[in-house]
């Protein structure tokens, strides 16, 4: 039950699943928070570090749960077409806006032309850097993105609890590590 | 008249000519200067301390400005200047656009500073103060620029007559509705280094 069936996601997808939007919930709480903080607080410069460390990784892991969907069955959509419709097409924005946000946190930090320090573990060069206004255009792109992104989960949750309460089906449970399907 | 005494006539003549035209160039009139901003002869810089630990610098990269100066009058001058205050750099992507944020220069709301001079009193030796009022951050406040002239005179290149002046001001942050950055770093050193070119 590692890999995906018609019926069910496996184990891998699910895992990455619920890391991926522990991770994305918990960096929009603290984008928020660290932007706020006072330049003599104790965490000025630890939550800016650790905001854009996380992401990088995301982004890593972003690209290996693309790449594992494309080479496993996808379980069928469940609901009405004009919900499968719309399921499709709200996961297909979750995943760019995933990519975009996490674009435009690299250029923001980037813009100077520095490298992103990964958990002084790696360093991700810059590329694009020395833009006009570089730094101000990618916050403000990240900045929306983010609350569009945070608005879309809020409706994809409750359209997973809609199927689980309302419609009874097992779309919930099948993305879940309770035995369901 | 004979040739010699029209000789010494012509002389004379272009004697006059050439010494009111050089008079008229060196008398020093009052002019306008504009910033030499196409050369990049002229610099806004600032420097504010790093937790008390260390100087920090950093320059406004546009701005534009004119000066009246009359070296013979000098309580005559008087300067206006216009800042792109989101044009700031202290070399740090990060830092920049959290200088730019609200808590310090807001520069979605207040996009633009301006200095108006309204008095310049010579103080002999090349020093002066200039007077005027610094519209910053939507504060509009009169400050005192202490001036120092540099030098002038013409460039080997070409028409104009060239002037330059250093003037240095510490503003407080708390003043212009900035948040401190701390004990020992209440205020921001201004140094504005400019070359004029007379139009
Ligand atoms: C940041 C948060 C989240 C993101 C970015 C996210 C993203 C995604 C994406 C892209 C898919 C499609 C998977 C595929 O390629 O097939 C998916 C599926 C799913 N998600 Fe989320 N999700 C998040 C949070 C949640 C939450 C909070 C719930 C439940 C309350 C949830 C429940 C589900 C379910 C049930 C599916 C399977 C849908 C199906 O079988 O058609 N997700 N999620
Ligand atoms: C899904 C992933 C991410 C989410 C949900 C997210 C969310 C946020 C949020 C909500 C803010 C606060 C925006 C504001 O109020 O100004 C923020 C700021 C920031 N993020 Fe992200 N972020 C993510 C990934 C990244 C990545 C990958 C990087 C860089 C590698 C990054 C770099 C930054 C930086 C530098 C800021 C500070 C901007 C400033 O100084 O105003 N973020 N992020």
């Amino acid at each position: 039950m590692i890999k995906n069936s018609e019926h069910s996601y496996g184990l891998v997808a699910k895992l990455m699943h619920w890391l991926m939007a522990l991770a994305v919930i918990g960096l929009f709480a603290l984008g928020l928070y660290m932007v706020e903080l006072d330049y003599y607080d104790r965490l000025y410069r630890t939550l800016p570090h650790i905001h854009k460390s996380i992401g990088i990784l995301l982004f890593a892991v972003l690209i290996g749960r693309l790449l594992w969907r494309r080479f496993n069955p996808q379980p069928k959509p469940q609901g009405s077409p004009a919900e499968r419709r719309i399921a499709h097409w709200v996961h297909m924005a979750l995943y760019l806006l995933m990519v975009a946000i996490m674009v435009s946190g690299y250029l923001i930090s980037t813009a100077d032309g520095r490298a992103i320090e990964v958990f002084n573990w790696f360093e991700v060069p810059a590329t694009l850097a020395d833009i006009d206004g570089q730094e101000d255009i990618a916050g403000d792109i990240h900045e929306w993105l983010a609350w569009t992104l945070i608005a879309l989960v809020a409706l994809h949750a409750l359209a997973a609890l809609k199927h689980h309460f309302i419609d009874k089906d097992n779309t919930l449970k099948r993305m879940t590590f309770f035995k369901g399907e | 008249m004979n040739t010699y005494a029209k000789k010494a006539l012509r002389t004379l003549i272009t004697g006059l000519a050439l010494s009111t035209a050089l008079l008229t160039t060196n008398s020093a009139m009052a002019r306008e200067y504009q910033f030499d901003i196409k050369g990049a002869h002229a610099f806004i810089q600032f420097q504010i301390k790093h937790l008390g630990f260390s100087w920090l610098s950093g320059r406004f990269n546009k701005f534009d400005g004119t000066f009246n100066w009359d070296a013979a009058n000098p309580n005559a001058s008087s300067v206006n200047v216009e800042i792109d205050v989101a044009s700031l750099d202290s070399m740090h992507a990060e830092r920049d656009k959290h200088l730019r944020g609200e808590d310090y220069l807001n520069v979605d709301k207040y996009p633009q500073a301006t200095f108006t001079s309204t008095s310049y009193t010579d103080q002999g030796d090349g020093k002066g103060l200039l007077k005027g009022n610094l519209n910053l951050r939507g504060v509009t406040k009169e400050i005192a620029i202490d001036v120092e002239f540099i030098g002038a005179g013409k460039s080997p290149w070409g028409a104009g007559l060239h002037a330059g002046f250093r003037g240095t001001v510490a503003l407080k942050l708390e003043d212009f509705g900035m948040r401190s950055m701390g004990p020992g770093a209440e205020h921001v050193y201004m140094t504005l280094d400019v070359e004029g070119i007379s139009k």
